[in-house]
């Protein structure tokens, strides 16, 4: 183990870092945000549809629908993510036209994130004080209405909260895309530490991973709570 | 007017059907402000959630200025909706939006622009007095506060009916008081009728012209509030009226007392205190069986039993008496049975 890191590998590892780092770091960077932001697109609606389509919900929908969205939902969340980046490559070839590289890592990507998306929307939108729906009920609010005006926006501290949840477990899958020929610092990481044994390329590029997974959590935490207007009652008792 | 007629509503629960109301039936006249009064699962929640419809009755009719209201589809009742409003025990207000947007909200929904729903909503915030209070929001303000922006909210949609589901019930007496004056002088002002639902009677004679009494789904006794408060008939009203049972009193009545129920509506408390120059002026000694009275700022409210001792004689002074003072109602309360 002692000549596995050893003064001169560092060095020689450092070099490989500096040259390769910055590009592998913006693909990480937008294969992560693009992922979310699509995981999002599929999995609020279907977060949404699973408070709201419940018996007794803003909008009921037929049992069957929505034990089949269920059911889809539990499904894609049980298969690995290794594993189901395999099952989705005729899927990633039908939309991006390749199997390989970095932008194809995006589909399984948000394969696996919008499930897991649609159950922290579900989460937000149930911690929602029902009476405020019922409130908005009371005033002629169409169901509609009620999700776009009431329950998104009072939920929002929570969404935003949960979605830096979301940021920073893609971000981790996108690294294992480097398994199956996605780019990014997972590639790096890969094909240096585990492929030719070069540990301090490794390090550093888990550090940097590191790194990121802070910077989205402080931007995220910042900004739920400057955005929660519930928090602006306490500053007056300082 | 809103009539409801034979209303009906069973919740089916795991732990088996719960008659929430078994029949119910009530008109209240337009302008007027009525209390449903009960004790916790009487099914005055119920009642008031199915005046707006928020929950559908399995049988009877509610007619809102003769239109009945349970065969209307979801759809139908939004623009009902606006003319029926509703204010919360706990408020209800959207946390993330300012006292301004929380009052324009219905009037987003009914289509209303921006500007003008602007000015209507300053002159409402205005009306329930916060007019200063527009940009903050609901956890800068007290419970009180709360509960004006949610009353000014109500009325956005120039509502013909208030409802009120436990208005005041979390609030302390002095702001409870102070919303039920607001109350007040917007039926006063506006016109418009106000239902409220409690379990306070002291609610109740503050701002009530009628009464109901609900007990287990059905509506026990119904009407003046004096009337109903100084001689209630049903078990249930007289429960709710002498809370710690009217035994005492009917021991009291077998010593020979007559009893006499005064209820104070904001009379005037610095002038003379009425029990004691009946002492003095007729010499007739009340005992005070039960007594829950408030002073606020200068007015008293509330209500008291006295017993008169004496004959039929002794009684007829004393009524003439006390009926003699400003905003005060009396009454003989007779022990039927």
């Amino acid at each position: 183990m002692s000549n596995l890191i050893t003064l001169e590998k560092l060095k020689a590892g450092w070099e490989i870092f500096l040259d390769e780092a910055p590009l592998a770091l913006w693909e990480t960077f937008y294969v992560t945000v693009l992922s979310t932001f699509f995981a999002f697109v599929i999995g609020l609606p279907l977060g949404v549809l699973l408070v709201v389509g419940e018996k007794g919900g803003v909008l009921p929908l037929p049992k069957w629908l929505m034990q089949l969205l269920n059911w889809i939902i539990n499904l894609l969340r049980s298969i690995p993510f290794l594993i189901l980046m395999i099952l989705v490559i005729p899927l990633t070839r039908a939309i991006v036209g390749t199997s390989v590289g970095t932008v194809a890592s995006i589909v399984p990507l948000v394969v696996a994130a919008f499930p897991f998306i649609a159950r922290l929307v579900e989460g937000s939108l149930r911690d929602l004080n029902s009476g405020v729906v019922e409130a908005a009920q009371s005033m002629g609010a169409s169901p509609m209405k009620i999700i776009c005006k009431v329950m998104l926006p009072e939920s929002l501290p929570s969404l935003i909260s949960n979605a830096t949840i979301a940021i920073t477990t893609i971000l981790g899958y996108s690294a294992m895309g480097g398994a199956i020929g996605g780019g990014g610092l997972g590639k790096i990481a890969i094909s240096y530490g585990y492929q030719r044994y070069n540990y301090p390329v490794m390090l550093l590029t888990v550090i940097v991973l590191i790194l990121m997974v802070v910077l989205f959590q402080t931007i995220g935490t910042k900004l739920s709570v400057s955005l929660d207007k519930r928090n602006r009652g306490k500053q007056r008792h300082h | 007017m809103i009539e409801l007629q034979h209303l009906q509503k069973t919740f089916h629960t795991a732990g088996g059907d719960v008659k929430a109301l078994k029949d119910v039936s009530l008109v209240v006249p337009d302008g007027d402000i009525v209390g449903i009064i009960g004790l916790s699962g009487a099914g005055k929640s119920t009642l008031v959630r199915c005046m707006n419809l928020l929950e559908r009755p399995d049988n009877g009719k509610i007619l809102l200025g003769g239109r009945d209201l349970t065969i209307l589809s979801e759809k139908e009742l939004r623009p009902i909706r606006k003319e029926v409003t509703m204010i919360f025990q706990d408020f209800r207000l959207l946390q993330q939006r300012n006292c301004l947007k929380n009052v324009c909200f219905p009037l987003e929904l009914a289509g209303v622009g921006r500007e003008e729903a602007r000015k209507r909503g300053k002159e409402l915030l205005e009306l329930v007095g916060l007019g200063d209070r527009c940009d903050s929001y609901p956890s800068q303000l007290s419970g009180g506060q709360q509960q004006r922006v949610a009353i000014a909210r109500a009325l956005a949609t120039d509502p013909k009916v208030l409802l009120c589901d436990e208005a005041t019930s979390a609030l302390d007496p002095t702001t409870t008081r102070s919303i039920l004056e607001l109350l007040r002088s917007i039926n006063e002002k506006l016109g418009i009728t106000i239902i409220l639902i409690t379990h306070s009677m002291q609610v109740v004679e503050t701002i009530c012209r009628h009464v109901a009494i609900l007990d287990k789904g059905v509506v026990a006794e119904y009407g003046d509030v004096e009337e109903v408060f100084s001689s209630p008939k049903t078990a249930a009203a007289k429960h709710l009226v002498f809370p710690e049972g009217d035994e005492a009193a009917h021991a009291v009545d077998s010593d020979g007392m007559k009893q006499v129920r005064v209820v104070f509506n904001g009379s005037d408390a610095t002038g003379k205190p009425l029990i004691a120059t009946m002492a003095i002026e007729l010499g007739i000694s009340a005992n005070i069986l039960y007594a829950s009275t408030r002073n606020i700022g200068r007015k008293t409210y509330g209500s008291m039993l006295l017993g008169i001792p004496g004959g039929e004689a002794e009684l007829q002074k004393a009524l003439s008496y006390l009926e003699k003072a400003e905003d005060v109602t009396v009454k003989e309360v007779k022990q039927d049975e």
